[in-house]
């Protein structure tokens, strides 16, 4: 008998004490996994990649980003579920998932170039196995599934070798849910058994609309009745989005069946720049929510552990680098060049792409010798 | 039709919402559905104020999905309701592409005329805000491909007024193209007269030796480059397109037999165009008053460029004057 995939897991509470359930149970062999070391390492992630989602809030205030996404609040989950994943897995992120594409080796500076609006994606997804953003909601859920076929397919997953079997984590918001897509994504991945699971970021808002607009019944719940294995967890305890997470990809890579995990989290932010969250929502509810800092309890359970003030101070540094280089090399990105519009449409020569780009080139020679 | 007090002077955005209100006050059967348009009042603050006005039944929220909203807007339609649907952005409309072209289009043709499919589906498009992908395109000609859809774009805020009421009093699906980057320029608006009807486009500006034409955000580009031209003392016509679908050609034809020479602007890639759909029929029905083939001024044949590249690939002024020179050439 096991709980209602409603129950949530959580292994570290908001004091930062390390707690257990009866729902948490299944997961705890991986839960045990997190040594201090281990969740010195998560605190890292968090807070090096907070100081950088400030600063480049700030930045885009200035005008150096067209756009800016925050993800405060939302780490905690992120940071467990992207240690999660093994060297050979992929994860097919939506465009809130900034600590996941640090875990991943993702230069930020190429995250960024995409919001300074000089590329449409660049960074180098083959080495680092994080996909490009897709800002289209829901559609990335269908290609992590394709891609986890198609893993199966290869060989290179679904063998039964939890050691070198690959697995997919596929992200996406509360509001995605309601789109076909995501749906339909759910289908393929069970009736194929494909080698994925689903990380869907409940952060309570869709810009605007809250999550009782998508859904009356838990996520989780919704997901068990397509046939995955569904399970809530505390989105601000990285432990239990490690340990969850960990646990799911174990299952989907050897071919036992797809997962889907709803992260219970908060978007403590706007949605993006563009967004005044004020007119929709209370600032109770995001000071409720800012008392479970995903960070600060890590921070708590850290220090309970006697880690010493050194490791804190040497994170800080990292941090302060961190946005210090973010800042500096942000208006020396490269400037797209006018042929790259047309260089990367097709893979193989095109006549079209051939003609205009060789006219504007010539409209440009002559506008510059008119001048 | 009812009329409000306004401003003298409107921006777009503020126009169309007036539009809105007008309509809702008038026909009850009138609902808004869209993401974000509730509270909100959506992205770009279009249906700002009209929940709290007429109430969470008849403007509301809907679940994040396109699909959703078209198709459930055909459903409301086949009860007897009149629902204007707000898709967030031109790069979103293609998850509800299905329903628009598949079922919109067609239950009155289905039907055997006996069901009207009075949806109307706002879509902000177009370039030049400095977005992200999928936030400035202009994909009207894969609807205007659609028997079965009519298709608008105002360009000041006087149409946007009239346009969007007539677009929700018309028993037929409309899309309602709103060029965004202009939704803060201000012109005044006429409440006791529309002008115009729905489908009719208009001569914006009178002039001898060549004729522009164009729809939405690209009015004012042509409107500039005529401008500059005229400084240059060569004399052109220009012609607000504001039906996509049917096109009124009467003004376009008969500027061309004045001008003889056609330049069509749009900001949508060439290949395949509303403006392709243009410069064939002038072509046709005008052959003998033609001094130059018609030119096409679009955007390039590519996915919509990072913003870094869109000054480059969204026709300005010096683009239509380019073009006006090559056709002058002949
Ligand atoms: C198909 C589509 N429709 C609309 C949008 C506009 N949009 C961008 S983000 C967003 C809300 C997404 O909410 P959720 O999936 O919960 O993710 P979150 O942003 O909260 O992380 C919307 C409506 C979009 N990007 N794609």
């Amino acid at each position: 008998m096991s709980d209602s995939p409603a129950t949530a897991v959580q292994f570290l509470d908001a004091r930062g004490e390390r707690v257990s359930s009866a729902a948490s149970e299944r997961f705890s062999e991986y839960a045990d996994e997190v040594t201090v070391e281990l969740l010195q390492s998560f605190y890292r992630d968090m807070l090096v990649t907070r100081r950088f989602d400030e600063a480049a809030a700030a930045l885009q205030r200035q005008g150096q980003l067209a756009l800016w996404v925050p993800s405060v609040g939302q780490e905690g989950g992120q940071v467990g579920a992207a240690r999660a994943t093994k060297r050979q897995d992929w994860i097919f992120p939506a465009y809130r998932e900034l600590v996941m594409a640090r875990v991943r080796g993702v230069d930020p500076l190429q995250l960024i170039d995409m919001l300074r609006g000089n590329t449409h994606g660049t960074w180098d997804w083959q080495s680092t196995h994080f996909h490009q953003y897709t800002l289209v909601i829901g559609a990335q859920s269908l290609h992590g599934t394709g891609f986890a076929m198609g893993l199966a397919l290869d060989g290179k997953a679904s063998t039964g070798n939890r050691e070198t079997d690959a697995a997919v984590l596929t992200c996406f918001g509360d509001g995605a849910t309601s789109e076909g897509a995501t749906s339909e994504a759910f289908v393929f991945a069970t009736s194929y058994q494909a080698p994925v699971v689903f990380f869907c970021q409940n952060n309570g808002w869709a810009i605007s609309v809250p999550t009782s607009t998508q859904t009356r019944t838990p996520l989780a719940v919704r997901a068990a009745g397509f046939g995955l294995d569904s399970v809530r967890i505390d989105g601000n305890d990285a432990i239990a989005g490690y340990a969850v997470t960990r646990a799911l990809l174990d299952k989907a890579r050897v071919g036992d069946g797809p997962g889907f995990i709803e992260s219970m989290t908060y978007r403590i932010g706007a949605h993006t720049s563009s967004d005044d969250p004020t007119k929709y929502r209370s600032s109770d509810e995001v000071d409720e929510w800012g008392a479970r800092d995903p960070i600060t309890r890590v921070r708590l359970r850290l220090e309970a552990e006697s880690v010493d003030d050194e490791f804190f101070a040497d994170v800080d540094a990292e941090a302060a680098d961190t946005a210090a280089d973010l800042r500096a090399r942000i208006s020396q990105r490269p400037l797209p060049t006018a042929e790259s519009m047309f260089a990367h449409v097709y893979s193989e020569p095109h006549p079209v792409m051939a003609a205009e780009s060789e006219w504007l080139r010539q409209y440009e020679a002559n506008l510059a010798g008119e001048s | 039709m009812s009329t409000q007090q306004l401003p003298a002077q409107l921006p777009i955005a503020k126009a169309i919402n007036a539009g809105l209100r007008a309509a809702m006050a008038d026909d009850d059967k009138v609902l808004l559905m869209g993401e974000d348009i509730g509270t909100l009042g959506g992205v770009f603050t279009v249906t700002a104020g009209l929940e709290a006005e007429f109430g969470e039944r008849r403007v509301f929220d809907t679940p994040l999905s396109e699909d959703g909203i078209i198709g459930s807007a055909i459903g409301l339609a086949m009860a007897g309701f009149r629902p204007v649907c707000e898709i967030q952005f031109d790069g979103f409309i293609f998850p509800g592409f299905d329903q628009i072209t598949s079922q919109l289009a067609k239950q009155t043709n289905r039907h055997v005329g006996s069901m009207a499919m009075p949806v109307v589906i706002r879509v902000p498009y177009g370039g030049g805000i400095g977005a992200i992908e999928h936030h400035q395109e202009s994909p009207e000609a894969y609807f205007a491909h659609t028997p079965g859809l009519r298709i608008v774009s105002p360009s000041t805020a006087h149409d946007a007024y009239w346009m969007i009421q007539e677009a929700i009093a018309s028993n037929d699906p409309v899309m309602f193209f709103e060029p965004k980057r202009r939704y803060w320029q201000k012109g005044p608006v006429d409440p006791s007269n529309s002008g115009l009807p729905l489908h009719a486009a208009r001569v914006v500006r009178e002039g001898t030796q060549g004729t522009l034409v164009g729809h939405g955000a690209m009015v004012g580009v042509m409107l500039q480059a005529a401008e500059l031209a005229a400084a240059d003392d060569v004399s052109l016509e220009v012609i607000d397109l504001r039906s996509i679908s049917p096109i009124d050609f009467a003004p376009i034809i008969s500027s061309v037999e004045k001008t003889g020479r056609l330049v069509v602007v749009q900001e949508a890639p060439s290949f395949v165009s509303v403006g392709s759909e243009i410069a064939a029929q002038v072509s046709e029905r005008a052959f003998y008053s033609l001094q130059a083939p018609v030119i096409r001024v679009g955007g390039f044949d590519v996915p919509f460029p990072p913003a870094k590249l869109e000054g480059l690939h969204v026709p300005d002024a010096d683009r239509v004057l380019d073009a006006v020179e090559r056709s002058l050439g002949y």
